[in-house]
């Protein structure tokens, strides 16, 4: 058969059947195939995991011995007394999160670009690009400290001003965390998210703005009606994985800087909330049933962001 | 080009604004700089923030005598040396073997990675996965699962696939083999990337502090950072403390001038002095490397 079809074929002799192609090229296998198993035990059996959701998962039993017990967990989740806290908690930290930290590197990376000189502006983004290389754990630290009632320099500067009388303790305070939790998102992020803005601003056609400025633009004007309009469609792709995103409110963030539990009312999101359950009380398929519900909603969203973005003519894939 | 009156406001404003940002993400880390400088039992009285009162050594000499404290130093040394040299070896192989259009399943296995970018097992099958193979409480949990990145491979393979492929070709006529090609030509040829990638690496591993928490229990195999967290979290440094003044009850006076806070703002700057030392020589890079990333999303 082999042979009448080589036969039949001029150009086969250079194409011998795939297992022996396969076993020629054994070097550049050996490259691929070591890691691919890697991808496959580390994300895709994780991947096939999720279905623990719907057991009783026991560590004795193992994966494969457990019990089937359908959407048992996924009901308990929903009818938690805590589940719509988590749900708004998780919306709401987002939400805060896209609309104050997603503008705020487009701002810098706007008012960075009007810089002359060229020292204050190396000086300025060497400094903000800074946190993005700590830790979660220094980052809470320096919270922390600072809004600390010993020392705090928060706390000391308010008594300064005369605004307060007693430092307050607002790691401790409900109110405040929402806050506090934003505004460590974009002191750590914010310069490193400018980068990319930065760059597109560099792509801007420079005639453009002496065009503008002959017709008697000033530089505010150029900054909204020339740089703002031309790096948009670097900000819809990044605008839509952040949508995508909108169920991870966060997690390491949360998870450190509301190490009282006296906040977890309002710090508490699915990720923590799957943490807690999972890892601190070992209800796995419980857990593994709020991550999945969690993972879905994401999905969709991502789905329906890229359709809007699509219709707009900016599609992710 | 002379700038309007309505202009200079407008670029003043700008001055001023970026200086107050500059300013804001600079002062944390040089308060917890200064606190770490100054004595722990002086901070308690407070007004503690661009300069140390009581300028001192002592925090440092305490951190640095804490075998513990030490231990988890070395563990955090070795996992970043060892979990990046491995990750950035394998995924470079990896990456290599993928700019090769005659590998067969090539196609296949670019799907199966990019999946793996959008979706996830989550958190708990990942935990059980990693309990049932057996890797709880071993320094091996902080390096084998991250082994392979499939988007540093991404990158890796972006930037082989950059390279004149004549150079491959004279290699491959000269009779070099696929690996003795991408050791001898390709690899010394991709410093920035490699330079790049193995920051990005080395960074994820000095900050991680997470998997450990969850999958050591072992306290002399907990990375500083993890230990950090703890000492936040709680009072083991009040514990420590105790069992320090017990022990050596000689340096009792000494001691008592240092305190939680200052020990762990101590301990902090250690911990994030490697970063700082890196950071300058690798800021060039790292600019090219996130546009790399971008470019390919």
């Amino acid at each position: 058969m082999d042979i009448s079809g080589r036969r039949k074929n001029e150009t086969a002799y250079a194409k011998p059947g795939p297992a022996r192609r396969f076993l020629k090229q054994w070097d550049i296998q050996l490259m691929a195939l070591p890691a691919m198993l890697f991808v496959f035990v580390f994300s895709y059996i994780p991947m096939y995991g999720v279905l623990t959701a719907f057991q009783d998962y026991s560590l004795f039993r193992g994966f494969l011995g457990s019990p089937w017990v359908g959407f048992k967990h996924f009901e308990a989740f929903f009818h938690a007394p805590v589940f719509w806290d988590v749900m708004r908690n998780t919306l709401v930290i987002s939400s805060l999160k896209l609309l104050i930290g997603f503008p705020a590197p487009i701002l810098l990376a706007l008012m960075l670009n009007e810089v002359r000189s060229r020292i204050f502006k190396r000086t300025v983004q060497t400094i903000s690009y800074l946190p993005h290389f700590l830790s979660w754990v220094i980052v809470a630290g320096f919270v922390s400290s600072l809004l600390s009632t010993d020392n705090g320099s928060l706390n000391l500067l308010l008594q300064k001003l005369n605004w307060i009388e007693e430092p307050i303790n607002f790691l401790s305070m409900p109110e405040y965390f929402w806050s506090i939790l934003v505004a460590t998102g974009v002191w750590k992020e914010i310069g490193f998210a400018s980068i990319v803005y930065l760059a597109a601003i560099a792509g801007v056609d420079p005639h453009l703005y002496e065009a503008a400025s002959i017709d008697g633009a000033g530089k505010p004007r150029q900054m909204f009606s020339i740089t703002l309009p031309s790096i948009v469609p670097v900000v819809v792709v990044f605008l839509i994985l952040a949508i995508g995103n909108l169920l991870n409110a966060g997690f390491e963030d949360i998870l450190l800087l509301a190490s009282n539990p006296i906040l977890r009312d309002v710090s508490d999101v699915i990720d923590t909330y799957v943490y807690r359950i999972g890892i601190e009380n070992s209800r796995y398929s419980y857990a593994t049933a709020a991550g999945l519900f969690k993972a879905v909603i994401s999905v969709g969203l991502l789905a329906g962001a890229n359709y809007w973005a699509r219709r707009s003519g900016n599609s992710l894939w | 080009m002379k700038l309007s009156t309505g202009d200079r406001v407008f670029v003043a404003a700008i001055y001023i604004a970026l200086a107050i940002v500059g300013f804001t993400a600079f002062y944390p880390f040089w308060n917890a700089a200064v606190v770490s400088f100054n004595s722990g039992a002086d901070t308690l009285k407070g007004g503690i923030t661009f300069w140390p009162r009581a300028f001192t050594l002592e925090n440092y000499r305490v951190v640095f005598e804490d075998a513990r404290l030490i231990d988890g130093f070395v563990i955090s040394i070795l996992r970043t040396l060892v979990g990046t040299a491995c990750s950035i070896a394998a995924t470079a192989v990896f990456a290599y073997g993928m700019t090769k259009k005659e590998l067969i399943g090539r196609k296949a296995y670019m799907v199966a990675c990019i999946v793996t970018m959008y979706f996830s097992g989550g958190l708990i099958p990942s935990y059980l996965l990693i309990r049932e193979l057996g890797l709880m409480n071993s320094f091996w949990v902080m390096v084998v699962p991250g082994l392979i990145s499939v988007w540093n491979m991404i990158v890796f393979r972006t930037f082989f696939a950059g390279l004149p492929a004549g150079l491959e070709e004279s290699a491959k006529i000269d009779g070099c083999s696929n690996w003795g090609i991408l050791v001898r030509i390709v690899l010394p040829l991709s410093g920035p990337v490699l330079a790049t990638l193995s920051l990005f690496t080395a960074v994820y591993h000095w900050n991680d502090w997470f998997a450990p928490s969850i999958y050591i229990t072992n306290a002399d195999l907990l990375p500083i950072q993890t230990k950090l967290q703890q000492i936040l979290n709680s009072n083991i440094m009040h514990e420590q403390l105790a069992q320090m003044d017990s022990s050596a009850s000689s340096h009792m006076g000494r001691m008592r001038s240092v305190t939680t806070k200052s020990l762990s703002m101590a301990t902090m700057m250690v911990a994030t002095v490697p970063i700082l030392c890196v950071y300058p020589f690798v800021q060039k890079y790292f600019v090219k490397g996130v546009l790399i990333g971008s470019l390919k999303e």
